[in-house]
């Protein structure tokens, strides 16, 4: 355990950052020593990363000390925290897709010189490797990765920069579980070694099962913190929010199910050529929660854009709408406006929320306007409905925003998703597909989104809930299919259904007759 | 600051400023403008020692000495605007036109074609309605091309419509070859210069009412168009996020399309005002430019067709009396555009403080000695 008498390898002391009106973080302390992982838990927007930004170089702090080894220092750059052994693993990754492994780990470094030798490269590297238990070939391009090699990769780039300080920045949203099991057992390998490291997550369970020490940020302020052995996840939740929330999901039954949506023998083909769906069939009812689990990329996207008719198919692919009268539509070949023309209420909440869902620079009812502008005759868009509708959403989902003519770009994550979901409800769907509903959400708002889905389950409305987080399938949905390089690899029972058993029927793909590439 | 201080924060930082009232991003332009005069008065006086207020004096002189300077100003501005308003609905789109001289110039042929074949056959009412409708579809049809080959082959719009220009100017060149007048003056001269058929009418006793009066109607129609209507809510969505625009069910290749249609049609509409309401006649040179200027002209306004009022008469009221000075003070024309340069970079620049701030070491909130 952490003697009090020991000196922290990094300290911050009264750090502050403004952005603006918002202050990112405001006289924050926090402590890491020698030998430990802290997780760095807080809501979005409590400033995690912009406050482990500022210990790798790319914010300078606005106020208050930093120091490392117990002496001052100032960071200005990137380079100068690599010069004081601090590392960063971002969530977005900045790697050159057409370069080598060891390419990569080498560009920028200044010992290298003009000629890159890629032997001592590839040398400290499998060296690196061993100590750890990484696995990486030097070798092999990095578009040819999965994400899981692109995190080890940054990872072992900032080890190869001598960085004794790892800073981990949400490193489980992209793994699978197996993926994150192999993670922290590399995470405990560099502690063992004397190393730091700092983690931010959202995910207690995975704080609970990895960390030393919890410090705990809310709002930009720093709250205290933990050590892990002390704590529960209870604890650390109302640390987080700042007041009781309880942690479970409702699951009503579904009442009076009937198909709503059939999809069979959906194939699709990216514009490369490779095959991203085949021969996917399935039926969503309507009342219940179908939960679509898979690693990240293997068709989710695809699968709810063809749905949307937002993605052109193979033939042979057919998605009906199924009415409780028995008559049937096909929806494949229809644009989203088509769609909606011949009455069926399809509402989308894509995973690109500013990017497809919702336009950044515009503001909340022109936002509004997106899926209904061409309603009503003549030329002009009907801007009296729609700012009635914006007033609504804001009031009812309770999004923080100075007023509804703020573009929706400058909201947070949070609030962003509330306007796209409560657009999409507003149309009374009957058909409701969300992508990664919750990523990035603090868990209030998290459990805001849960109850509104489950509010359309009751309505009798057919939900597909595409997820990433294996509790959270298991705990909201009725139905769990699990897809596996674009194929169905099994639908499961909800309420029955374990991680495990979900787990694997993402990364190995069952054999079926026929329907395998050989 | 102590020696010893081994911790410094950089010398200067930049910082994101927190939302400014618009009046007071007015005052900052203001404040640009007036320092731009002032190092534009040092680089003056330091380069060829002159009088900086007397240059300035000369300059506005140019631009609104007399009432006739004051009309070739306000022409030369409402031209720049109608271009500017041509030009917006494209880049609006993020459909980088740059190719608002060739349909300028395509619209300065077909006017200038018709006033040549027709000129004195119909009565001038009917030949001033052909002319205009004429230069529509020519100008229509030149931005129509980049448009088909974007929606069909993707490609890249900005060196399509660029090479058009040329094309354009080409063809310029064979107009004028063809309606030649006198023979071997290699240009085709003051056309109709007794007649004055399609010329624009005085307007309110004026000669130049006319190209004011379109230039006002265009202003408020493409105002009312941007904001207001269908259309350019999808132009607005389009430009923003492509993805975005086919989650809403927006058809691209339509909306591409008809906007390049309705933006080269205004394009090759004001090479109409420049032919039948100004030069009467047409040459290589009748864009001269203005299709690059106006690029200018709207991004600067952010598309607003009534802010772009006021950027066009800034540079119209520049380039005139920049001339003017060239000529009074026998100064070649690049000490000109070096004043309008000034000017320019450092209105670009203001943009910069409007939205970012600068913070010196040791100015932080709380002093850095302690």
């Amino acid at each position: 355990m952490i003697g009090l008498a020991q000196t922290p390898l990094v300290q911050m002391k009264g750090v502050s950052k403004i952005f603006g009106q918002t202050k990112a973080n405001y006289k924050v302390d926090l402590e890491v020593y020698p030998g430990e992982i802290l997780s760095l838990l807080g809501e979005n927007g409590s400033g995690k990363t912009t406050l482990m930004n500022m210990l790798s170089g790319i914010y300078f702090p606005d106020e208050g000390q930093i120091f490392v080894n117990g002496r001052e220092v100032s960071i200005t750059s990137p380079k100068d925290a690599i010069d004081l052994h601090i590392g960063m693993i971002h969530q977005h990754f900045k790697l050159v897709d057409v370069f080598t492994a060891a390419e990569n780990i080498a560009l920028g470094l200044e010992e290298s010189g003009i000629m890159l030798n890629r032997k001592a490269v590839a040398a400290k590297v499998r060296e690196i490797c061993d100590k750890y238990g990484f696995v990486v070939d030097p070798d092999q391009k990095v578009y040819n990765m999965s994400v899981s090699q692109k995190q080890t990769l940054e990872i072992v780039k900032v080890l190869y920069r001598g960085a004794d300080v790892l800073i981990l920045d949400e490193p489980t949203a992209v793994l699978t579980p197996q993926e994150t099991d192999k993670l922290f057992a590399v995470l405990r390998n560099m502690k063992a070694d004397g190393k730091s490291v700092i983690i931010i997550t959202h995910k207690l369970h995975e704080v609970m099962s990895v960390s030393d020490r919890v410090a705990v940020l809310r709002k930009g302020e720093y709250i205290g913190s933990v050590n892990t052995c002390d704590t529960t996840p209870q604890e650390l939740t109302n640390m987080m929010v700042g007041h009781q929330v309880s942690l479970n999901i409702d699951r009503p039954a579904p009442k009076d199910p009937r198909p709503r949506l059939a999809v069979s023998h959906l194939s699709v083909k990216d514009p490369a050529g490779v095959q991203v769906l085949k021969d996917v069939s399935f039926t969503v009812n309507s009342g219940e929660v179908l939960g679509i689990a898979g690693i990240s990329g293997c068709g989710q996207k695809e699968l709810l854009e063809a749905i949307a008719g937002l993605q052109s198919t193979e033939s042979g692919s057919s998605v009906q709408y199924l009415e409780d009268d028995g008559t049937a539509d096909e929806l494949l070949g229809l644009s989203p406006r088509k769609i909606r023309e011949k009455g069926v209420a399809l509402s989308f909440v894509p995973e690109d929320r500013l990017g497809m869902g919702l336009v950044g620079g515009m503001n909340v009812p022109a936002n509004m306007l997106l899926r209904s502008y061409t309603e009503g005759h003549g030329l002009f868009v009907n801007r009296k409905s729609s700012l009635k509708l914006a007033q609504d959403v804001v009031d009812q989902l309770g999004v923080v925003t100075p007023d509804v003519y703020t573009p929706v770009r400058k909201l947070s994550g949070g609030n962003v998703q509330k306007i796209l979901v409560g657009r999409e409800i507003a149309a009374a769907p009957s058909v409701l597909m969300t992508a990664y509903a919750v990523r990035g959400l603090d868990i209030n708002t998290s459990y805001a989104i849960y109850d509104l889905i489950n509010q359309q389950k009751e309505k009798g409305c057919a939900v597909i809930f595409v997820g990433e987080d294996l509790d959270v399938l298991l705990e909201l949905c009725d139905r769990i299919l699990v897809l596996c390089s674009g194929q169905v690899n099994g639908i499961l029972d909800g309420p029955s259904a374990t991680k495990e058993q979900v787990g694997l029927l993402m990364t190995n793909l069952q054999e079926k007759g026929g329907a395998d590439n050989g | 600051m102590a020696k010893t201080d081994s911790v410094k924060s950089p010398l200067i930082r930049i910082a994101k400023r927190s939302d400014m009232p618009r009046w007071k991003g007015w005052i900052i332009r203001l404040i640009a403008v007036l320092l731009a005069l002032v190092v534009d008065g040092l680089i003056i006086f330091a380069i060829v020692k002159l009088n900086p207020v007397a240059v300035y004096k000369t300059m506005f002189a140019g631009a609104f000495g007399t009432a006739r300077r004051s009309w070739a100003s306000i022409r030369e501005a409402v031209l720049l605007l109608s271009i500017g308003i041509g030009l917006a609905p494209a880049f609006k789109m993020k459909f980088w036109n740059l190719g608002a001289e060739g349909q300028i110039l395509l619209g300065g042929i077909a006017t200038a074609g018709c006033m040549i074949c027709f000129g004195g056959k119909i009565p001038n009412w009917l030949l001033i309605l052909v002319m205009a409708l004429a230069s529509i579809a020519a100008g229509a049809i030149w931005g129509l091309i980049p448009a088909i080959a974007k929606a069909r082959w993707d490609t890249n719009e900005s060196l399509f419509t660029l090479m058009l220009n040329y094309v354009a100017i080409q063809l310029t060149s064979y107009a004028v070859a063809r309606w030649e007048n006198p023979y071997g003056s290699n240009s085709v001269g003051i056309i109709n210069q007794n007649s004055m058929d399609g010329w624009f009418p005085k307007l309110f006793g004026q000669t130049y009412g006319l190209n004011v009066l379109l230039a006002i109607i265009l202003m408020v129609a493409m105002y009312a168009y941007l904001n207001y209507t269908k259309q350019g809510y999808e132009i607005a969505v389009a430009g923003e996020s492509q993805n975005t625009a086919r989650y809403a069910g927006i058809n691209m290749t339509k909306v591409y399309l008809r906007t390049m249609i309705i933006s080269g049609a205004i394009c090759g509409f004001a090479g109409f005002t420049a032919v039948a309401g100004a030069d009467h006649t047409i040459s290589t040179n009748t864009a001269g430019g203005r299709g690059f200027t106006a690029i200018i002209v709207a991004w600067l306004a952010k598309f607003n067709p009534f802010v772009m009022v006021l950027i066009s008469f800034l540079l119209a009221f520049l380039g005139n009396g920049a001339g003017e000075i060239a000529s009074r003070y026998n100064l070649n024309d690049y000490a000109a555009q070096m004043i309008e340069g000034v000017i320019l970079f450092f209105i670009l620049g203001s943009e910069f403080f409007i939205n970012y701030r600068l913070v010196l070491r040791g100015h932080e909130k709380e002093g850095a000695k302690a």
